[in-house]
């Protein structure tokens, strides 16, 4: 059992006492809520006659359906309407703080609450979306839960949970150039597996991720839940420290002092203890790329889809699976895989960071004939800033579309849709049956430099070719 | 509240490993404010694909309640529309080789059991109830067993989540809610509920 973690260490601090179960009521500090998981959750309180504990807890906003183009009241979607409307109903009445449209605060989720400073260490957070995990990056504990579950946050602030076991996950040494967060994650759950995470808490470690920035490290943390972990976590450090100061919602004055003793008190112990470690060398992780249809299925940039003798025998049936629905043939390279469709954003890829370097790669060059490629800033901070920096221009130059902040084709739960059985590049977390949005649709899983190297191909390309050789001269 | 012990009724086996969310509610049914309806649309992108030869579509299988799956069944999206649409189709609990632990979670807030069983033990259920839809498959939480007419097969369940299906607290909200009075102490304690908000 572990002793001495980060992780250990923030469950006992919320631990509010054992349940008849045995379970423990744990507090949660953060409570993150959006159109999709919290209509219920309400419509429960009411029938039960329970208020908002904390509605200073809470904090709301919109980012599933939203249309990406036309984002004018009311939606052309009257589902997506009605959603809209019971949230900002929801919010009103229980006095919860919503960051809606035009606000300059909108967002998905994940992204708004690390930028404005209200994700912090030692915090336990949740929310009714299992990329929760991401908020991690900071030193929280963060996971994703049910409706019913947003139901009991709303009521008691609190839940009923089995404490998880944990997972120290060393990265060592330098990557290489074209090789990047997204990279290491798909690399770190095609090692572990899909499920190879489940009843762990992960916590990453080491040189690569101590090297990281915030956004890099949100990276790993949000596809902790790909490798079945419900939450991953970053020791805070001076990373951290530096992002955080000065946001929104960042302890000010004396209280930042205080402040970061304690995020320094909650971090793991030298000598703590883990149910299990795990060590990776980052200059053997490639550039990564899924070819299947789980997170787990990915390769290096100069592999072939696998054989199937290759993979493991209680792997084989969903890989057999995977050649169906893919239609690639085992032994083909993935280098040179035609794409229809290449998106740049989500909760995991869809920040500052990772516009700036697929803008980078994009300068100067142009996206191929007969490919759709769109770019999906996380917020409408990160929209602002990137403005601010003139990428929406080099997007709009090299042909890609540019877009206002949501979800989009990540789960194609708005307007943003495969069509048929086109093969999408995304910089999403999923490449799940149908998860972009035509039942038939293909993804292919990588980072954002990745897709701008496959809009530009036409086809699935290698990065480290463009990062070398700029295309035009300046920056 | 409701204890729940045994669930007993036909079985329904839905082969495959990593059978995630999105493919048992696919987003597009997520566009709705109440859960109603959601049974008829569970798995509704794999059913039309199999025209009829999905198990949820086949006529021996209408009306049953025990659902057999195999490997990290429900993984993915954290939406509770999953298990919701699985419940409103009738299913009652689940059976398998492993269960994503958010999906687990939510089962158990609805009040619906997941136990898990080996990958033979799975396979055996599956096979039997192919064999004979309309036998009945039982799957006791007291004695953590599955069977299937002569079948038996030991079942895994958390010494937490089994204890809230037995005292018939799966319902925690009620039990939450309860010690606001901790809660309060709790949230004293912790330097950052002072900081902000």
């Amino acid at each position: 059992m572990s002793k001495g973690t980060l992780f250990d260490k923030v469950w006992d601090l919320h631990t509010v006492g054992t349940l008849p179960s045995g379970q423990t009521q744990l507090l949660i500090g953060l409570h993150l809520i959006h159109e999709v998981t919290s209509p219920q959750a309400f419509a429960m309180l009411r029938e039960r006659g329970l208020k908002v504990l904390f509605p200073e807890r809470t904090i709301a906003t919109v980012d599933h359906i939203v249309p990406t183009d036309n984002q004018a009241r009311p939606f052309v979607d009257t589902l997506a309407e009605e959603m809209m409307q019971a949230l900002e109903r929801n919010c009103k009445e229980n006095g919860i703080t919503f960051h809606n449209i035009g606000s300059g605060n909108q967002g998905i989720v994940h992204v708004i609450a690390p930028e404005q400073g209200l994700t912090q260490p030692g915090m336990t957070i949740a929310c009714g979306d299992s990329h929760t995990s991401t908020h991690g990056a900071f030193g929280a504990i963060a996971f994703g839960i049910g409706t019913s579950q947003v139901r009991d946050v709303l009521a008691s602030q609190t839940l009923a949970l089995a404490k998880l076991k944990v997972r120290r996950i060393e990265v060592n040494g330098t990557l290489a150039p074209g090789v990047y967060a997204k990279d290491v994650v798909l690399h770190i759950i095609r090692k572990l597996g899909v499920k190879g995470g489940v009843g762990y808490a992960y916590e990453y470690a080491g040189s690569t991720i101590e090297a990281m920035s915030m956004e890099e490290r949100m990276t790993i943390c949000n596809m902790s839940i790909e490798g079945g972990a419900r939450c991953g976590y970053v020791n805070p450090d001076a990373v951290t420290y530096e992002y955080l100061k000065g946001r929104d919602f960042a302890p000010q004055g004396d209280a930042w002092e205080q402040a970061v003793a304690w995020w320094e008190s909650i971090r793991s112990d030298a000598d703590a203890t883990y149910d299990d470690v795990v060590v990776f060398d980052a200059a053997e992780i490639p550039p990564t790329v899924t070819w299947g249809i789980t997170p787990g299925q990915g390769i290096g940039i100069d592999e072939a889809v696998p054989e199937l003798e290759a993979i493991p025998e209680s792997d084989r049936p969903i890989a057999e699976e995977a050649y169906r629905y893919m239609d690639l043939e085992p032994g083909t390279p993935i280098l040179g895989t035609k794409v229809d469709v290449c998106f740049i954003g989500s909760c995991t890829n869809g920040r500052i960071s990772d516009l700036r370097e697929a803008a980078r790669i994009a300068q100067g060059r142009h996206v191929a004939a007969g490919v759709k490629a769109f770019v999906v800033p996380g917020s409408e901070r990160v929209k602002k800033q990137a403005e601010a920096e003139g990428l929406d221009k080099i997007f709009e130059a090299a042909g890609f579309e540019w877009r206002d902040a949501g979800c989009s084709m990540c789960l194609a739960m708005n307007p943003d849709k495969l069509q048929g059985r086109q093969v999408s590049a995304s910089s999403s977390n999923r490449n799940f049956k149908g998860r972009q949005g035509s039942s038939s649709g293909r993804t292919l899983l990588m980072s954002p430099a990745m897709v701008v190297a496959a809009a530009i191909a036409g086809k699935v390309g290698d990065v480290r070719s463009l990062v070398s050789e700029p295309a035009t001269a300046g920056n | 509240m409701t204890q729940v012990k045994t669930v007993a009724g036909r079985g329904i086996p839905l082969k495959g490993d990593d059978i995630d969310t999105d493919r048992i509610i696919p987003a597009r049914f997520l566009r709705c404010v109440t859960f109603d309806g959601l049974g008829e649309q569970v798995f509704a992108d794999d059913r039309a694909q199999l025209e009829g030869a999905h198990p949820f579509d086949q006529p021996q299988y209408q009306g049953a309640q025990v659902l057999v799956v195999n490997r990290n069944f429900g993984c993915g999206s954290s939406r509770e529309h999953a298990p919701q649409a699985i419940a409103r189709w009738g299913i009652q609990a689940l059976v398998g080789e492993s269960f994503a632990e958010i999906f687990f979670g939510n089962c158990v807030a609805m009040g619906v059991p997941c136990v898990t069983v080996t990958t033979e033990g799975a396979q055996a259920l599956q096979d039997a109830i192919a064999v004979n839809p309309q036998q009945i498959v039982t799957v006791d939480l007291n004695t953590m067993t599955v069977t299937c007419g002569d079948l038996t097969v030991p079942a895994t369940m958390g010494d937490g989540p089994r204890q809230m299906f037995l005292d018939g607290n799966w319902d925690a909200c009620g039990q939450l809610v309860a010690q606001a009075e901790d809660i309060k102490a709790t949230a004293a304690n912790l330097p950052y509920f002072a900081w902000s908000a």
